[in-house]
């Protein structure tokens, strides 16, 4: 095929799915709400700075407002204090959404095995990915994006995610 | 440093700190504490014990003032009408500990959030006993009597109430500030903290000396290796040990190196906030240099755990100098090409002098200390007031400024980036050959040779990881500069391998207890840049 001919696919008409292109434009365009509370937040920022630049994988406009977001990534120690806030601005994204636990604390409590810290936030929301580190490097916050995006690719692109999970402050 | 500790009746509490403050000078409350004896082996007359640690108006001398608490539900009288900082002082040990104090303005929860039942620093509250919330508190019950005090009517005034996070982009994540606005200027405003309460205190109890390390590392999360040192500096000065003159060295380094880091990370942040994106990027990639440094010398970049009880992990790696003097070169050029996009910049200048001013006076009632005190023109810093590790042997200035607003706080720690850099320099051409370590097996441990090679060795080393340090029976107020202020570790032992209480003197806390008074009169975007210029970080404030 002669690719230099630009005027090639001006008449074409190519079939696919749906699926395939909505998720096609969705992977490189995650929205992340960053909620950064602790020394993994520290990590994030740099994940986000020139070295690392989060915007090569179409995760940069980071937005603080959950209803622009499609993507939570919480980095940080979830205490019980801060649980319902979590929740409420889980509740508030628009569907479809990910969640990324990064760091000990927010995937299991981390070394933090008492009075003040939610034993990992799946106990109250639906987490795709976890991240391993006390705190992880930048390449792993990195790498559970693309995690996610190899994820989403495979979903079907209009389906409201999770409708089975029951986290322990849904209830209340 | 020189400590006073006298035995106070509750009776004669204020009397005894009024004339502390009135006739001796001791200006500075530093820290409110409670220790619970319940397992003490040889319990004093009462369960609960009030610690009050005050400094003097020269900053050399500390005075601790202990009070035995009758009943804990009477408690004591408040010394929140002398002190600013005893505000929040008393209302953490009464979240913690359960202690009343007669006279306190709004005596409730700082720490764990309002639905919470017991006290958890009590030695029967279970540690793993987490207790579920449900829903935040809407702080009204603090902005009513706020709005009574200056006589304004939510609908006759006209006033608006904001809810600045916690999660809110400048609020780092975790604080919350509410504000009632009149137009757009606050009129009166109420923080809330606590949401990153990690239990801090409760884990030591239950950790050895050298398991506590990592939870250092945890409390100023930007500068992770001052808190390591200030801590275990503390530790062996109850055990009555100095490092090697090279093990000192490299402590200078790299705690030198972290305050630049930090205030680098301050900055950066605060000119984000300020929408000076570019300083972003000009300000912290010399920090990930720094990390490269680190994770090369430690293992890790953040949470580098580097220090022990009596020493370090290991020496400085081979061709250090030539890494080190690297990162020193892009720092300074980081920290040139942004000073020159701000220095002349209206905007900058602008929009952030003559911004919540703090006064000399003000600021030594708050409990500030660090480059916040520094900024209002209180010459204080714990390495010139009381020179520890050859400080004194350094050629460097403290940085002051003149009228404390957020632009002095800001140019404070530029400034001060420049001192550290000038004693890491000095530091690097002066530092001698030798061991880093205590050469003492009841502290360090064995070489590795004679850990595999001999039942002695082995012994050694096992005794120091199950029972660990074995510090003397007593108390201790240790303090260090760190890149916040003064970070203070109070260190009860009963003579084990665990600390009986640790009590960490927090400089967030007391900056942030003053945040919403300097905040007043001032529009909600000037606070946001006050919050940036604070430096408040949460690890530390929330322990």
């Amino acid at each position: 095929m002669d690719v230099s001919n630009t005027h090639l696919l001006d008449e074409a008409v190519v079939t696919t799915k749906i699926d395939a292109v909505i998720n096609w434009g969705r992977e490189a365009s995650l929205w992340p709400f960053v909620f950064g509370t602790a020394c993994c937040a520290i990590e994030f920022m740099s994940t986000a700075a020139s070295r690392y630049d989060i915007s090569r994988f179409g995760a940069e406009v980071l937005r603080f407002s959950p209803r622009h977001a499609d993507l939570l990534v919480v980095a940080g120690t979830i205490s019980y204090k801060q649980a319902p806030i979590l929740k409420q601005i889980y509740d508030q994204m628009p569907e479809p959404k990910w969640v990324v636990a990064v760091g000990a604390c927010a995937s299991t409590g981390g070394f933090y095995d008492n009075y003040t810290t939610l034993q990992g936030i799946d106990e109250i929301v639906p987490v795709d990915v976890y991240v391993a580190g006390c705190p992880p490097r930048p390449e792993a916050i990195i790498d559970a994006i693309l995690d996610i995006q190899r994820q989403l690719k495979r979903e079907p692109s209009f389906k409201v995610r999770n409708t089975d999970y029951k986290g322990k402050l849904d209830d209340v | 440093m020189m400590s006073d500790t006298t035995t106070l009746k509750s009776s004669e509490l204020l009397g005894a700190i009024t004339a502390a403050k009135e006739n001796l000078g001791f200006t500075l409350l530093l820290d409110i504490t409670a220790v619970d004896n319940l397992h003490k082996s040889h319990p004093p007359f009462t369960r609960f014990e009030l610690v009050y640690i005050l400094r003097h108006s020269e900053f050399k001398k500390t005075l601790i003032y202990k009070v035995a608490v009758e009943d804990p539900e009477i408690g004591v009288v408040s010394i929140s009408s002398l002190f600013a900082s005893a505000e929040w002082a008393e209302r953490e040990v009464y979240d913690q500990y359960g202690i009343h104090f007669q006279g306190h303005k709004m005596l409730k929860r700082v720490l764990n959030h309002n639905e919470f039942v017991g006290h958890p620093l009590r030695k029967d509250y279970e540690i793993t006993k987490g207790q579920y919330c449900t829903t935040s508190q809407d702080l009204m019950d603090e902005m009513r009597p706020l709005l009574d005090d200056r006589n304004l009517d939510m609908n006759k005034d006209d006033l608006m109430i904001v809810n600045l996070g916690p999660s809110h982009p400048a609020s780092h994540g975790t604080i919350r500030t509410l504000a009632a606005l009149d137009g757009e200027k606050i009129v009166a405003a109420a923080s809330e903290i606590g949401y990153l309460h990690r239990g801090f205190e409760k884990s030591c109890e239950n950790h050895n000396y050298n398991q506590i390390i990592p939870y250092t590392d945890r409390l100023n999360y930007c500068s992770a290796i001052m808190n390591n040192i200030a801590f275990a500096k503390t530790v062996e000065d109850m055990l009555d040990v100095t490092l090697p003159d090279r093990g000192i060295f490299i402590r200078i380094i790299v705690a030198e190196l972290s305050r630049v880091i930090d205030h680098l990370v301050c900055l950066a942040a605060g000119l984000l906030d300020m929408g000076g994106q570019t300083n972003y990027w000009y300000l912290y990639n010399p920090r990930d240099n720094a990390y490269d440094f680190l994770s090369k010398l430690t293992g890790a970049r953040l949470t580098n755990s580097y220090m022990r009880i009596g020493g370090m992990t290991h020496d400085l790696y081979d061709g250090w100098e030539s890494d080190l003097d690297d990162v020193l070169t892009k720092i300074d050029f980081g920290i040139s090409e942004s000073l020159k996009m701000i220095t002349h910049n209206r905007i900058y200048n602008d929009r952030i002098q003559n911004v919540s001013p703090v006064s000399a006076a003000q600021a030594i009632d708050y409990g500030f200390t660090g480059p916040n005190l520094r900024a209002s023109g209180v010459p204080y810093d714990v390495r010139f007031a009381n020179p520890y590790y050859y400080y004194d042997t350094f050629d460097f200035d403290m940085v002051i400024g003149s009228v404390g607003d957020t632009y002095d706080r800001m140019m404070v720690r530029f400034d001060e980036m420049n001192e550290s850099l000038k004693i890491i320099r000095q530091a690097v051409k002066r530092i001698p050959d030798g061991p880093v370590n205590v050469d003492d097996r009841r502290i360090t441990m064995p070489e590795k040779s004679c850990v595999y090679g001999g039942i002695e060795g082995m012994m050694n080393q096992f005794k120091l990881v199950i029972d660990g340090v074995k510090v003397p029976e007593g108390e201790f107020y240790g303090s260090f500069e760190a890149a916040n202020g003064e970070l203070g570790f109070y260190i009860v032992s009963d003579g084990s391998g665990t600390p009986y209480k640790v009590k960490v003197r927090p400089p967030s806390f007391y900056h942030m207890s003053a945040y919403p008074k300097i905040i007043e009169n001032y529009q909600v975007a000037d606070a946001i840049m006050t919050l940036g210029s604070l430096n408040i970080i949460a690890g530390e404030m929330d322990r």
